[in-house]
């Protein structure tokens, strides 16, 4: 399994994370090699999956929360009580 | 002597009294505390302070415990060394010059040195029994659901549980009965059975007689010498103490650090997402153009590069035209690692094996090469594929550090392995 320096960029830009040059050289070699180790996963037996899960329901009513001024404390910027992001252009 | 196992030493005091009156507990950095900063070890959430308290907090304080301080984690988790951590590397108190293991390590380190009498740590693939193991002391991963991740920062939340390290194994079970139990909070939590033993301290009795030790070949081919001749000395001890020694077949562990590495990664990228400078975090540079140039610039900046390495390739696993040949098959590999120990808890009582194939490695050793540091994960990571419980407790000492030996139940069989990791101390 090899995996070009382009690929490496474009998986950046989905996970939304800059790289510089030096990192996309390294990363682009370190792939290679984990993705190659990823191959024996192909040779696992095809498993019945038995679904155990149950769903966990509660009743929809009002409960106590965090107050506007406790969710905004962590944010860097906040303008009218709003959470302040940058522009979506 | 500090070996750099806090990343924050501040006092939270209890709320009332109960089973932990007058007992310190280290808590890692990734599990809310009010009002004390939380990190995870990320420089992204160097000034971040939760609004609220974890459950397992909340029920530390209402036992009576006293907190002494955040303790030092790879970042988000995401280490078998506690090296990746924007805090500086924890040094190991039992092996100088080499790591604590991780990602738990501050924690294990704490314990191990006496500064705090008890911690809690998480374990997402071993990140509680690896460092228990390098530091010399025990560590517990509960059963998937026994306890509340309620106001634990989320790393791969279908593997990971909050889990006590202790310096006895008797200490360790007192504190997961503190933490243990359904918590509204977390839909994923539930009771135990009816017929399950939940008085896990009064279980550390030592009493193993007529215990069936199963021993998986396939965890002991790639071990260590030192390591091994350790192991092999703890099961004599146990036979000795009249409990039965048997050669057990895993064949699906030979996929499961794949399978782990597949999942965690991909649950990683997505549970990553949110750190973006917005809500909490760094801001990335204003004025540099939209918001995902934005987002990737606060992202490049707070994050770690092994925290890249595993959101970038979690991302690429869950991409178009790869998630059937990655994830969908690391589902099946994790199926297969629970019929396999279903299988395996029909003849034997416990799972056996060394916690960590190899010793203590020395400190900077392993950064270089990701791929390694992942090898080393084999042992700890099938019991997280099958949601199942093990401990690691001290077994001896190599030239090298420590050597824990781990004990895997089937679920919800705590007491269990509370009693055979006690027959060794």
């Amino acid at each position: 399994m090899t995996v070009d320096d382009e690929e490496v960029r474009h998986v950046a830009s989905l996970a939304r994370i800059d790289l510089d040059d030096e990192e996309v050289e390294r990363f682009t070699e370190q792939f290679g090699d984990i993705l190659e180790y990823f191959e024996a996963l192909e040779d696992v037996p095809e498993i019945e999956r038995e679904a155990e899960l149950t769903n966990v329901m509660r009743p929809d009513e009002v409960e106590a929360s965090l107050t506007q001024e406790e969710a905004l404390r962590n944010a860097p910027e906040t303008e009218d009580g709003y959470f302040k992001g940058p522009n979506v252009s | 002597m500090s070996h750099n196992a806090f990343i924050t030493e501040e006092t939270i005091e209890s709320e009332s009294s109960g089973p932990l009156d007058g007992r310190t507990v280290a808590v890692k950095d990734n599990i809310s505390t009010a009002g004390v900063r939380t990190t995870c070890g990320s420089e992204t959430l160097e000034e971040y302070v939760p609004p609220y308290d974890a459950t397992v907090v909340e029920r530390l304080r209402e036992a009576g415990a006293t907190i002494v301080g955040k303790t030092n984690m790879d970042e988000f988790g995401m280490g078998t060394t506690t090296e990746t951590s924007a805090f500086g590397p924890t040094e190991n108190p039992a092996a100088e010059g080499r790591v604590p293991g991780g990602s738990s390590g501050g924690s294990a380190a704490a314990v191990a040195a006496g500064e705090a009498d008890l911690a809690l740590g998480s374990d997402t693939g071993g990140s509680v029994r690896c460092p228990a193991a390098f530091c010399g002391v025990v560590g517990i991963k509960p059963t998937y659901g026994l306890v509340s991740r309620y106001g634990l920062v989320a790393y791969a939340n279908s593997l990971e549980q909050i889990g006590p390290l202790a310096r006895t194994v008797e200490d360790a079970a007192e504190l997961l009965e503190v933490i243990a139990g359904p918590d509204p909070n977390d839909a994923t939590t539930r009771s135990p059975p009816e017929r399950a033993e939940t008085a896990y301290a009064d279980a550390a009795d030592g009493d193993v007689a007529g215990l069936t030790v199963g021993v998986p070949t396939e965890l002991l081919e790639g071990a260590d010498g030192g390591v091994r001749a350790v192991f092999e000395d703890a099961l004599d001890e146990l036979g000795a103490a009249g409990a039965t020694v048997e050669e057990v077949s895993l064949p699906s562990v030979e996929t499961a650090v794949q399978a782990y590495y597949v999942i965690a990664m991909s649950e990683a990228s997505s549970n990553l997402a949110r750190f973006d400078g917005v809500r909490y975090g760094t801001a990335g540079d204003d004025g540099a153009g939209n918001w995902n140039e934005s987002f990737a610039a606060a992202r490049e900046a707070g994050f770690g590069e092994e925290v890249k390495r595993r959101v970038l390739l979690g991302t690429y696993a869950l991409s178009a035209g790869y998630h059937d040949k990655y994830y969908k098959q690391a589902q099946d590999a994790r199926a297969w690692v629970k019929q396999d120990f279903e299988e395996a808890f029909e003849t034997v009582d416990v799972v056996a094996s060394p916690t960590m194939p190899v010793p203590p490695f020395e400190t900077g050793e392993s950064l270089e090469d990701p791929l390694q540091m992942y090898l080393a994960d084999a042992n700890t990571v099938p019991v997280n594929l099958a949601n199942l419980p093990a401990i690691s407790v001290p077994a001896g000492e190599t030239d090298e550090g420590p050597v824990g030996v781990q004990f895997a139940g089937p679920a919800f069989g705590e007491a269990t392995i509370v009693r055979a990791g006690s027959a060794l101390e």
